[in-house]
């Protein structure tokens, strides 16, 4: 058992025994190579559930909205900035969670893994900085850093922005990382090269709204593409409705994604789905210097007017 | 039922031969995985994948399908009259379909083929199709169909099943439709049925991953709909429908009009029970409402309303891609041994 997974466990159990929380929400082992199972504990006897490690991807701020219980939330840096986003938006009470907060060194891509091992996967076991893949063919080592999911690899925010205690040892930050080398391909591409870009990488979309529902930001009580009255987008696999359910869900997070990569890591069909978020994630930034969920004292751009606000769109 | 032995090099040659007589299909690298295609004349099925992403399912019964179109223009003369769009329902041939996929036809077909309704969309690209199975030597960790009444050499549903034995394939031919398609093949060879149970033997021996799921028909149904560990089961479930659409067994469907001006058709979409929508009332009114009663739902109709509705076993074939694919973790098999388990008033350990 890891460091981490043990203090998450100490501060779970006593903060369940103290009565100063009434579950803790976090993961547990799951039952597949790479996969931890997000889940809730409320007695305390249960606390060694538990656990932290590489599999950890999935954004535990979108289990904490539309629920009535005082919670302690397990969170890496870019939960913590959505629970920040969910707070400045209404969705949730700052003294309703109590943030376990995780200093991350990053996520494991499991497709990566399964794209570099010898055969079907059995177990993937990390250790000082490698990971060891047992697979059919047999055993292989890797830099744990070269299996990180896009996201990780050039997160910048490793560390809580907002927390109540720490599981762990501060990491350090990599701020010079170029983020947006990707962004910049697309953003140099015409407008044809940027389309067949665009229907190529959604081609494979099967319509599940895995990134939509894994993503803390998609609470609407009734998404867009669900709604009959008006009914905007088709229900079927018309690419043009596909597309629109792309592009909107995208210009909906505008300022507001932290880059957590759930949406990738979600997707059964390996979709870059990021590479819409990110623009948009890039624009807030350098139009007007915004990072999502950096600071409870700061309205996002896309909820106030300022006379100086970036206009050379309006044309 | 007969036995073949194909060369490899005569069926290269012989798959050649079906496109012309046949639709081709097979599966095909697309992206990051493996699914089923339509095959050009010069492609070959690409058999080094252990299982498809997507199921076979999208074959007969495709996510989205047109069902009828029309026109609101009241100058036209065929004005308000529904109209069969244009299909093909030429004979077509699944090739390297696994034996789970073609099973899992068999339990699609008791809902969309009974006595007293009949959907015709499905039923004639059904009857259009021929399946060439291929058995599974090396079954994944995940898959538990052993236990969900089939297997990697289970013959259900297949007109003939396919056994890779190095440079060559062992056949069964299985049905009078198998025997049309390894005629316009050409594939002739006698087989050897010894070698072929030899290998069906040491395949089902491979799958490890096992499931009890006797009880589950003995069962009181509102016990089980009221037992205690849905929220558990269901807290991490993010309702996307991935499990759903994945899964070669759900035939859910929602039904949609599509107008553009005067011109419209109505579309028969994959629906999925995760999600709000799906039972969403004209009132506003949601009886399932809540994510846990919409994942209780998807299984208790899994392994309990088809089990004693039927009596053809679980509503799965135990393939794993709901397994490997839940972004979540949810895992069929750890609820269906809960479920199984669960005695009302016990603690049940989740």
């Amino acid at each position: 058992m890891n460091a981490m997974t043990d203090k998450i466990r100490q501060i779970a159990r006593r903060l369940l025994e103290e009565g100063k929380v009434d579950m803790v929400v976090g993961f547990r082992k799951g039952t597949v190579p790479m996969m931890s199972e997000p889940c809730f504990i409320k007695d305390s006897a249960r606390v060694d559930a538990l656990v932290w490690d590489g599999n950890c991807g999935i954004n535990l701020a979108n289990y904490l909205t539309r629920r009535k219980e005082r919670m302690a939330v397990v969170a890496k840096g870019c939960d913590t900035r959505n629970i920040v986003t969910h707070i400045i938006e209404n969705q949730i009470r700052r003294e309703q969670v109590y943030i376990i907060g995780v200093p991350c060194q990053g996520m494991i891509d499991k497709r990566k893994v399964k794209n570099l091992a010898d055969g079907e996967v059995l177990s993937v076991e990390e250790k000082d900085g490698k990971v060891v893949v047992t697979a059919g063919g047999g055993e292989k080592s890797f830099d744990r850093t070269a299996l990180l999911q896009d996201n990780c690899a050039i997160c910048h925010h490793k560390n809580p922005a907002l927390s109540d205690e720490l599981a762990g040892e501060l990491v350090r930050e990599n701020p010079d990382v170029d983020r947006y080398e990707d962004v910049r391909k697309v953003e140099a591409m015409g407008a044809a090269e940027k389309w067949k870009f665009f229907d190529e990488l959604l081609s494979t979309c099967i319509r599940c709204y895995a990134c939509r529902n894994a993503c803390p930001l998609c609470y609407c009580p009734t998404c867009f593409v669900d709604e009959s009255k008006p009914q905007w987008v088709g229900k079927g696999q018309d690419p043009t409705d596909t597309r629109t359910f792309h592009f909107l869900r995208a210009f909906h997070c505008a300022g507001r994604c932290t880059d957590c990569g759930s949406c990738e890591r979600a997707c059964p069909m390996g979709i870059p789905v990021r590479q819409f978020t990110k623009k948009l994630e890039k624009d807030a930034k350098e139009l007007f210097g915004w990072e999502a969920g950096m600071t409870l004292d700061a309205r996002p751009p896309l909820d106030t007017f300022r006379p100086d606000d970036p206009g050379a769109f309006i044309k | 039922m007969r036995d073949l032995k194909i060369a490899k090099t005569d069926w290269a040659k012989g798959v050649e031969k079906l496109f012309g007589p046949y639709r081709v299909f097979g599966p095909k690298k697309e992206g990051l995985f493996h699914n089923f295609a339509r095959l050009e004349k010069g492609e070959a099925p690409d058999f080094s994948c252990k299982n498809t992403r997507l199921s076979a399912k999208g074959l007969i019964y495709p996510q989205t399908e047109k069902m009828f179109e029309y026109t609101l223009d009241p100058n036209k003369p065929d004005h308000h009259v529904h109209k069969e769009p244009v299909k093909d329902y030429s004979p077509m041939a699944v090739l390297g379909i696994r034996p789970c996929d073609a099973k899992a036809f068999t339990l699609v077909k008791l809902n969309f083929d009974t006595p007293e309704y009949k959907d015709p969309y499905w039923i004639k690209n059904y009857a259009a199709a021929t399946f060439v199975g291929l058995a599974c030597d090396a079954p994944c960790h995940a898959c538990f169909c052993t236990s969900a009444g089939t297997g990697p050499y289970d013959t259900a549903g297949l007109d003939v099943l396919l056994a890779d034995a190095g440079d060559f394939f062992l056949a069964k031919v299985l049905t009078e439709k198998g025997e049309k398609l390894v005629a316009a093949a050409g594939w002739a060879g006698a087989g050897d049925a010894g070698a072929f149970e030899a290998k069906a033997k040491a395949a089902g021996d491979k799958v490890v991953s096992k499931v009890n799921t006797a009880k589950l028909a003995g069962k009181v149904t509102n016990d089980l709909h009221a037992a205690p560990f849905w929220e558990d089961l269901a807290f991490a479930c993010i309702n996307c429908g991935t499990c759903t659409y994945l899964c070669p067994t759900c035939w859910c469907f929602d039904i949609q009009d599509e107008v553009c001006g005067t011109e419209g058709c109505r579309l028969k979409n994959w629906d999925s029970c995760m999600y709000p929508l799906f039972t969403m009332h004209g009132t506003g009114h949601n009886p399932r409402g809540e994510k846990a009663q919409r994942v209780r739902q998807r299984f208790m109709h899994k392994l309990k309303y088809f089990v004693d509705k039927y009596g053809a076993g679980i509503h799965c074939v135990g393939c794993g891609r709901c397994v490997t694919a839940c972004p979540v973790n949810i895992d069929i098999r750890r609820v269906a041994e809960i479920m199984n388990g669960y005695e009302p008033g016990k603690d049940c350990a989740v």
